[in-house]
Order: C-alpha cells, then sequence, then structure tokens
C-alpha cells in the first residue's frame, strides 16, 4: 500500500527534522505540534508551513539535516548571497534523484538504447545534471550540451542523432526557429520526444512544437528545493498532468491566502513534503506555484496522482528563460549601482520564442548633474546589465527613461508587466 | 571666459522636445543654440539660453533631470582651415574635445564653435596663447 509506505516514511522525516535542523524544532514548538503527532497522513494538516523565506533567512546551510561531510552535491537557485536558496543532497539522495528521473525518461517512452539531447543548463541550476544523471540510471546515451550554443546544438541534432530533447519549452521552439532559418529539415531530425520543464507553458505551445519538430511533447515539473526536475512526469500515453512520484513526496494544494488545504481538483497552491530527502528535506513547502490535482486514474495505469500544468504564481517570481527572478533581487542589484534610483519597471514579453527582459531604469539626478555625456549614461546602462546577467544569469535590456515617467507603485507586482501570451 | 550651458536628458518619444520648448516658451526664455546627441532609446538636449538659472528651475519644477556644463565658446575664421586651426593648437597637449557643436549667430566676420573640453580650464589658456579669440558667457547669453 502506498499510503503505508507514505506514513512510514512521513514519520520518520518529521522525527528526523525535529531532531537535525534547529527551524523545524522551533516551528513546531512554535505551533505546539511533535513528530509524534503524525498518526495518519492527514495528520500533517497540522503542522507548519516552510516557505521560501525561511530558507532565506537560513542560507546557506541552516536548513540541512545531514553534516557537511555528509553532502556530496550542492545547488543553488540564481540570486544576490542572501536571497538565493541552497540545497544539498547526500550520495543517497542523488541516488533517487536519478532514479525518479530515470522514471520520467521511462514515461517519455524512453530506453537505454536512446540518445538523449540534454540542453537544460549544467551548474548551480539543478536541471542540467539532474537530466544528466537519470539519463544515464537509464542507460541511455547522454549528450551533455548544457544551454546557449544554438547553431553547434543543431549540427549536434543532425550528427549525433539524438531521438530525445530535454530543454525549456521555449528553447525548443527557437531551436526550431534557428534550425529553420539554417535551411535545416527539423521535422526530419531522429528526435521522436521532447521533455520540457522550468517555465510555464501552455497547449498551444505544446502543438506548436510537436508541430514544427514532428516530436511529442511532454511536461516535466521540479524545482530544486524539492529535488529539481523529477518530482513529477507526463507520460506519453496519457499527456494530461504529470505524475507526481508520491513515494518520496506528499502533496497538497493549498488556498494561497488561508492556507486552508483544498479537495483534490481545486486550483491552490502546491505544497509538498520530501518524505526521503536526507540532505534537505522539507515538510510543507509552499512552492507558489498554482494547479490543481487530479485523482482520476489515468489511461497509461499508473496509479500516482497526478498535477496538472502550473498556471502561475501566487507571488511575484517571474521566470524568465528558465530562470527565477525576482523583482526584488533586481531592486537589490539597482540599489547597489551608484547613481541609480530604485524607480524601476520591468518588462517581460516574449520576442519570436524566446522571454526578453527590458528594465526601464529612471536616470539620477546626481548622475546626470554631474556628467551630461552620453558615455556615462551608456556606461550605467552597461554596468545594470552585466551585474544583472552576473547576479541572476538573465540578460536585459536596460533603459534609461525620465524621472517620474514610471507609475509610483506601493507593491512590488505593479513593477512588472508581463506581456507574455503563452 | 566659460560658458554655461543646459543639458537635460530626453527620452525617445513624441512630442518630447515640444514640451520642453513650451515650458520655455512660456518661462520667456530665449534659447540662444541648441543640439541634440540622441542613441535609439533617449537624447540629451544641450542649449546655450538667455537665462541658465531660470531654464534649469522652470526644467526641474517640470520633472527634467537637468545638468549645468562648463563649455568654451571659440571663434572659428570662417574659411577652409579655420576649425582645423583651433584643432592643431590643441592637438599634442593632451585636452579631448568631448563634444562641439556650432553657435547659429556669427561673431563679426566669424563663426561661433561650442567646445566641451575635459579639462576647459587648460584649452582656454592654450587657444589664448595661440593668439585665439575665446568669448566669454555675457556674449553669448544677450540676444
Amino acid at each position: 500500500m502506498l499510503e503505508a509506505l507514505q506514513l512510514k516514511r512521513l514519520k520518520q522525516v518529521v522525527q528526523r527534522v525535529y531532531h537535525t535542523v534547529g527551524f523545524y524544532r522551533r516551528v513546531f514548538d512554535e505551533a505546539s505540534v511533535t513528530p509524534d503527532d503524525i498518526k495518519t497522513l492527514d495528520d500533517l494538516k497540522r503542522f507548519p508551513f516552510t516557505s521560501k523565506q525561511d530558507l532565506r533567512d537560513n542560507y546557506p546551510f541552516g536548513m540541512f539535516a545531514v553534516p557537511m561531510s555528509s553532502v556530496v552535491r550542492l545547488h543553488a537557485s540564481s540570486g544576490t548571497t542572501g536571497r538565493s536558496t541552497v540545497v544539498g543532497y547526500t550520495k543517497r539522495d542523488i541516488d533517487t534523484w536519478s532514479e525518479l528521473m530515470a522514471r520520467c525518461f521511462v514515461a517519455a517512452g524512453l530506453t537505454k538504447n536512446d540518445i538523449i539531447h540534454n540542453a537544460y543548463g549544467y551548474g548551480l541550476f539543478t536541471g542540467g545534471l539532474g537530466a544528466h544523471y537519470g539519463a544515464e540510471k537509464l542507460g541511455a546515451s547522454v549528450i551533455p550540451m548544457s544551454g546557449g550554443n544554438t547553431k553547434r546544438q543543431i549540427m549536434i541534432l543532425q550528427d549525433f542523432g539524438p531521438t530525445a530533447i530535454c530543454c525549456t519549452p521555449s528553447y525548443a521552439l527557437n531551436l526550431a526557429e534557428q534550425g529553420k532559418a539554417m535551411g535545416v529539415d527539423m521535422r526530419s531530425l531522429k528526435l521522436r520526444v521532447g521533455i520540457f520543464g522550468a517555465e510555464p507553458w501552455s497547449e498551444k505551445m505544446r502543438q506548436e512544437i510537436e508541430n514544427v519538430l514532428g516530436i511529442k511533447a511532454l511536461n516535466i515539473f521540479g524545482l530544486s528545493e524539492i529535488m529539481g526536475p523529477g518530482v513529477a512526469m507526463e507520460c506519453l500515453e496519457g499527456r494530461h498532468g504529470m505524475h507526481i512520484f508520491e513515494d518520496h513526496f506528499l502533496v497538497e494544494t493549498i488556498n494561497p491566502e488561508t492556507g486552508e488545504v483544498l479537495p483534490p481538483g481545486e486550483e491552490g497552491e502546491l505544497v509538498f513534503t520530501t518524505i526521503t530527502k536526507e540532505a534537505f528535506p522539507l515538510v510543507r513547502y509552499r512552492t507558489r506555484d498554482l494547479s490543481r490535482l487530479i485523482t482520476e486514474p489515468c489511461r497509461c495505469g499508473r496509479t500516482l496522482h497526478r498535477m496538472d500544468r502550473v498556471m502561475g504564481r501566487s507571488d511575484d517570481m517571474l521566470i524568465i528563460r528558465g530562470v527565477n527572478v525576482f523583482p526584488s533581487q533586481i531592486e537589490a542589484i539597482l540599489l547597489a549601482i551608484k547613481g541609480v534610483e530604485p524607480h524601476y519597471q520591468l518588462i517581460v514579453d516574449r520576442a519570436g520564442t524566446l522571454d526578453t527582459l527590458e528594465i526601464q531604469v529612471e536616470v539620477g539626478e546626481q548622475v546626470f548633474a554631474n556628467a551630461d555625456e552620453v558615455k556615462v549614461l551608456q556606461n550605467m546602462e552597461r554596468q545594470i546589465a552585466k551585474d544583472i546577467k552576473d547576479y541572476l544569469g538573465v540578460s536585459a535590456k536596460v533603459k534609461l527613461v525620465e524621472p517620474k515617467t514610471l507609475q509610483r507603485f506601493e507593491g512590488k507586482a505593479s513593477r512588472v508587466q508581463d506581456k507574455r501570451r503563452i | 571666459m566659460k560658458v554655461e550651458q543646459i543639458s537635460i536628458f530626453l527620452e525617445n518619444r513624441p512630442g518630447g522636445l515640444e514640451q520642453v520648448t513650451r515650458i520655455l516658451k512660456d518661462a520667456g526664455i530665449n534659447i540662444r543654440t541648441l543640439t541634440l546627441a540622441d542613441t535609439s532609446d533617449y537624447g540629451i538636449l544641450r542649449m546655450i539660453v538667455n537665462d541658465v538659472d531660470t531654464t534649469s528651475r522652470v526644467l526641474k519644477e517640470n520633472g527634467f533631470r537637468v545638468s549645468r556644463t562648463n563649455v568654451v565658446a571659440v571663434e572659428v575664421p570662417d574659411r577652409p582651415g579655420g576649425l582645423h586651426g583651433i584643432l592643431a593648437v590643441l592637438a599634442g597637449s593632451g585636452v579631448n574635445v568631448e563634444y562641439m557643436y556650432a553657435f547659429v549667430e556669427r561673431s563679426g566676420e566669424n563663426a561661433v564653435m561650442i567646445f566641451r573640453f575635459d579639462a576647459p580650464d587648460k584649452a582656454i589658456t592654450i587657444l589664448q596663447q595661440n593668439g585665439l579669440t575665446v568669448l566669454p558667457g555675457e556674449k553669448l547669453y544677450a540676444s
């Protein structure tokens, strides 16, 4: 029985975090709950949530449940110091992750006979290495492409003949577009399936990708705090909702305003509890991703419940070309640059297939009073763009604007104009 | 011997320049000369006006970023090689021209050029030592 296994694992993880993570001891005590209160899976409801802010407050290693000597890998979200979140993995965590990613590939119909073109970024981002280890676990041949260098990617897609590709859905469209521009018939490549994630996309994009690349496009879900890619995955047979690996993660949907747990089928914020992770276990982690659970049986025969595609966020996080960006991070970078005033607006759009980020910044009084030269302003623009790229890993177009052309807002969300139609 | 110039930051948008000229008209300012340095997204409008203080104040009141910069006005003989004669005396002195533009009125037989030097005092000394006429601000502000 899955539930019996979940309960056993849940009890273990709640005991473990209470005794090894100072944060959990404190918040459990404050909420007057003890690990012994877990008698059934339903008792999890009584435990407090963990938020992204809690992870930031415990930056970098405060949430780790094992000594560093047991940690074999670190990954981190983008961000300036103190704003990113760092996650750790034991050897067994890496094995679990590889296993779950391998399950994802199997769900996509792949075997050891396949060649997987992995264009997720390698590095601190979990996408690249997560997919890589899963592909090796499956025994497939993995091409560790990472992101960028699109012309070379197209050459390798032609010459190495991969049968599957992993990347963000927008990058898949970009590859198709560039390939076409290079005179390559992208539909005649050996690719037959794509595993796409790390950013929101739609059924319309799925149809477009399937059409231009001549493949089946599948959705994958994950986030570094919970593990990385491979938390949930669509199956080739159903292609409707992602099966959640419930033997490793418990999922709830909540009302983001009240925290109340919602019945399956209702849209709400996804909350995950990791029940097997050793180095970085989380209890009731609020993802801020909005989705709904699907409990009806799937035609593929898997009994694991599914989650629908992520429909939005309950906070102001932006996902730009697969990179998570908070307006507050951009504000911190702007404020650190001399002469830049904290009046800015972010305009996110999609040019063709790729996300664009424009940062409109008002010209500071002092900066302009001291120099009326174009080169001074251009240097400032370059500095802002460089710092954004260095700290957050996204390219931005910086546009200087006259003072007071940007509306003054109270809330941060209004500093963002997301014009993308996904 | 320096001339005070007013610069403002202007976005490239329809009506931007018109807004400036309207503000100056309403304040009774006479623009003696102007030039616009532009990039794809914005420009810097540089002007010599009859009343620097009032211009600076009214533009700031209307939310513009304003800069007051010292530039140098030099008489340029209106004949082939006139401008070259000025640049030639500066070449090798280490003084750099950041930008330059022409003044609309003549000074007697001569044209007038406005220079922004990275070292204006040094430039003025060199120009005067070489017998060139540097015009005082008052002569340009007055119409």
